[in-house]
Formats: structure tokens, sequence, C-alpha cells
């Protein structure tokens, strides 16, 4: 029963890669980075923070860990804040891209690779469409969002909502 | 079998038995009577045609009328499509139980895309509140949960509409056809046809069907103008109405409007018999359960746990 369900798993996002890639038939041939390119909106940077080699182009690195006091002071980190700090996922060398665990960088419309790293059973459910929104077409062309339009990735908690208002209970019409 | 024919013979036989009693029509009953039955000769031969019964001329016709009625009504250029099943499609729907937050978003969607009654009000979408300590139980539930912020602690949430039953007692009960499951699934309903009895909405065990009791108000300017006959088409009074999977979106391949809506991405929707649709893995790699099982409704419509 689980090994029948792994394979099925297997085959599911191997096809899913096909699809997205738009060629079959290069999927195989291309490098394992290529074929996982998934189409995904633009991440939601703040205003104007975009590209941050902007300004950090002509700061020096400094590879302490220690609480920000100058600028990015709206990020809280809640997100295992024990163990973790920026430089972790942004990369220190070039300011405009994330780096995997391994050091691999990875540009921003990648993240969901970084995230994936820990969080490896939501992404499978992410890459087949069960976990995360997708809009477009059941049958066709499906547009996904990635993990951080929807999680902030400092404070990835989904915040509680306001309830649209409940429906009116049944009276008898005329009284 | 409760509902057996009795031969006709039989019928005769059993008022034989009975004294013989000359029966002699007059003239003027014999008048009514051919009246009455001419009438119902005009009723069947020009009144309403089920919609498979129509020719392809009378049904364009048909779908004209109303696209002309209803751009008067609301002052907007509205369409009504018949957009046939797909070949090789069965559409079934999923929702991640461990998701949903109760927010309602999908209800509020479902009345902007489908053109339900603002006042009174239809929802085909009620969002069921209920205990984590008693887990999914009908007797307990709540739809009318109104808190600042959801989810609410100690609690988890069940929308619940049409749930396309493959063995749908509703359609089995209507005296006049007017409710039949298409060929990719959907139960759809003949508002031309529907009586209002209600016989259905007495046999649906999940609540889905919802009554006009009086004519629906759609505020001007707020009507989808894309509409499928079937489906979101202005109702008139008097008819039953309910989910439809948005008969007019999937059937051009769109998702339906409550899997877009849902911020929380908790609505799965695709092709059954597709392998690789998202249902199929769902199906196959998740806890999935149906509401009410035990009756034998066989929803196409699937709660799931994907943590
Ligand atoms: S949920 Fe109710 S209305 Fe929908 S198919 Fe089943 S019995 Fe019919
Ligand atoms: S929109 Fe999504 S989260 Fe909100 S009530 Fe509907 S299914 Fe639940």
């Amino acid at each position: 029963m689980r090994s029948g369900a792994r394979c099925g798993l297997g085959l599911g996002v191997a096809s899913l890669l096909v699809v997205l890639t738009g060629d079959g038939l290069s999927a195989q041939g291309l490098p394992q980075r290529l074929a996982e390119r998934i189409e995904v909106p633009p991440p939601p940077f703040s205003d104007g923070v975009f590209p941050c080699s902007a300004c950090h182009a002509s700061m020096k690195v400094n590879r302490t860990r220690r609480p920000l006091a100058d600028m990015h002071t709206d990020i809280i980190l809640t997100h295992d804040a024990e163990h973790r700090w920026c430089l972790d996922c942004h990369d220190a060398e070039n300011r405009d891209v994330l780096h995997l665990a391994g050091g691999e960088r990875v540009p921003f419309d990648e993240s969901y690779r970084l995230c994936g790293q820990c969080h490896g059973e939501k992404y499978r459910d992410w890459r087949v469409g069960v976990h995360g929104r997708r809009t477009g077409d059941w049958n066709g062309h499906k547009a996904y969002l990635l993990c951080a339009n929807c999680h902030n990735p400092h404070q990835p908690r989904f915040k509680a909502l306001e309830p649209k208002p409940a429906p009116v209970r049944p009276g008898r019409p005329g009284r | 079998m409760d509902r057996r024919v009795i031969p006709a013979a039989a019928v005769a036989a059993r008022e034989d038995v009975g004294p013989a009693k000359p029966s002699r029509v007059s003239r003027r009953e014999f008048g009514s009577c051919v009246a009455a039955a001419a009438a119902g000769w005009l009723m069947t031969a020009c009144g309403p045609r089920r919609l498979h019964e129509l020719s392809k001329d009378r049904l364009r016709a048909r779908l004209r009328d109303l696209e002309r009625e209803y751009s008067e009504r609301y002052a907007a250029p509205v369409t009504v499509t018949d957009t046939p099943a797909m070949p090789n499609v069965l559409f079934a729907y999923a929702l991640d139980i461990s998701r949903c937050v109760g927010c309602r978003r999908c209800v509020y969607a479902c009345v902007d895309e489908n053109n339900q009654s603002r006042d009174p009000q239809v929802h085909w979408i009620r969002v069921l509140q209920m205990d984590k300590d008693r887990g999914v139980d009908f007797t307990h539930a709540d739809p009318y949960y109104a808190p600042r912020e959801v989810p609410e602690e100690g609690h988890f949430y069940v929308p619940v509409a049409c749930q396309q039953c493959r063995n749908a007692p509703c359609t089995k009960v209507c005296p006049t056809g007017a409710t039949w499951t298409e060929p990719d699934g959907i139960v759809v309903i003949d508002y031309d046809w529907c009586i209002g009895c209600r016989y259905c909405m007495a046999a649906c065990p999940y609540g889905a069907r919802h009554f006009n009791w009086s004519e629906p108000s759609i505020p001007r300017g707020q009507l989808n103008a894309k509409t499928h006959v079937l489906g979101n088409r202005p109702r008139p009074k008097g008819v039953v109405e309910k989910c439809t999977f948005c008969i007019q979106r999937t059937r051009d391949g769109r998702y339906p409007a409550c899997v877009e809506a849902c911020p929380v991405g908790a609505r799965k929707f695709g092709n059954l018999l597709d392998p690789d649709s998202e249902i199929r893995y769902i199906i196959e790699h998740k806890r999935v359960l149906v509401l009410k099982e035990d009756i034998n409704t066989v929803p196409k419509f699937f709660y799931f746990y994907a943590t």
C-alpha cells in the first residue's frame, strides 16, 4: 500500500513537471534545476527594497549574528528564530538572490526550493497542486503562488481572518 | 418495488366488480372532455420541452429569448450558453478540512458568480463550524458562527454544498424530470421544468438545495452576465437551485469560483478520470472522507486532511 502510494507520487510529480516546462521532450535532457522551474507570480517584495544590491553593494558584509538596528527593523523573525537568521537564506555575496543550505544560489522567484529544504512534504504537495491555491484552468494552464505569496517568510504562520457575515436565519416570509 | 404499474386491464376488471351502471355521456360532458384532451395535446406539443428533447433550432431560439429578456431586465449584455459536457470527464471536488479557516470567502464568491438572490438571501455553500472534540457531527454543527476572527480555538470548519452524488436521491424523486445527472457528473436543474414541489429538497440529505420563495433579487450591475442555461442564469420565483460545480466555468476548463477565492487553498477541483489530476492524487495519497457515507449517496465531493 505504502510503496504503491510512493510510486504514484513519483509519477504524478514527473508528469506535472513535464507540463510545467511546457515541453515534454526536453524535460529529461535538462539539468534538474531548469526542469524544476515553475511559473509563479513575482515575489511579494516590500515597496522599493529590490534589488537589494542597490544599497548593499556599497556596504561591508557583516556576518555576525545580531539584531538589526539601522535597517529592516520592520522584520520580526518568528520563523525558528532561535536557530535562523538572515544569512541562512539570503546570500551575503550576491544580495539579489537566496541560497540553499548547500550553497547553491537561487533567485527569489525560485524560493520554493529554499522552503522545500525543510518543508519537503509541503513542497511535494504544492507541486502537485494539493497545498496552496491555484487559479486558472483545471485541465490546462494553472497559476501557482510562491510560498511567500501566502506565508510571510519571516513570520510564516497564517494570520487570523475576519469572517464574512453569517447567513441570515430562516424566517417566515411576511412575518 | 412499491411503485408497481397496475395494468390497465386489471383496473378495468376491478371497476367491473360493482353493480353495472349505465354510463351515458352527455353532450356537454363529451364537449368538456374533448376540450381537456385538446388542451393537453396543445400543452405537450407546444409547451416547454425538456432540454434534451428540443431541436437545435428551438433550443437556440429559447437561449436567444432568455438572453434578450435578461439583458433587458439587468441592463447588461447577458449571454446564456448550453455548453455540453466534455468527453471523458467526470468532475469531482476535494476540500481540505485541515486548512479551511471558516472565513466564508467561498460563500460570497459563489453568490457573485452564480447570481444567487441577495434578498431573500440564498447561499449555495454553508460553512458549518464543528467542535474538534466531537469530530464531524451534524447535530452540533453551527452555520451562524460570527466571531471577530476565525479560526476559533477548538473548532474546525466544514463547508457544505451539493455533493454531486452519483446515486442522487434528489433526481429520483422529481416528478417532472426537471433534475438529472449530466455525463460529466454534474447534477443539474432545468428551471423551466421545475414546478417547485420541493420533493428534491426533502430527499437531499445535505440540505444542498434551496428554494426561491420570492422573486430573487440581484442588484443591477452585480449580475454575472456570463451564464449557462443549467447553471447561473437568473432564476424565476418558485424554483429550486443548487451548486452546479460552476458549470458555466468548469465546462470551459476553468476552476470553480470558490476554488479561486479560498485564501488558504483548501479547495481542489478536477477530473476524476484523469490519473494525473489533483483530485486523484488526493484520493490516492491523503486521508479522505465523504459526508454521510452510510446512506450510499456516493458523493463526488471529498473531504480530506492534507496533514
Ligand atoms: S447533495 Fe443533495 S442536491 Fe446534490 S446531488 Fe446529492 S442529493 Fe442531490
Ligand atoms: S474560503 Fe476557504 S478557508 Fe474560507 S471558508 Fe471557504 S473553504 Fe474555508
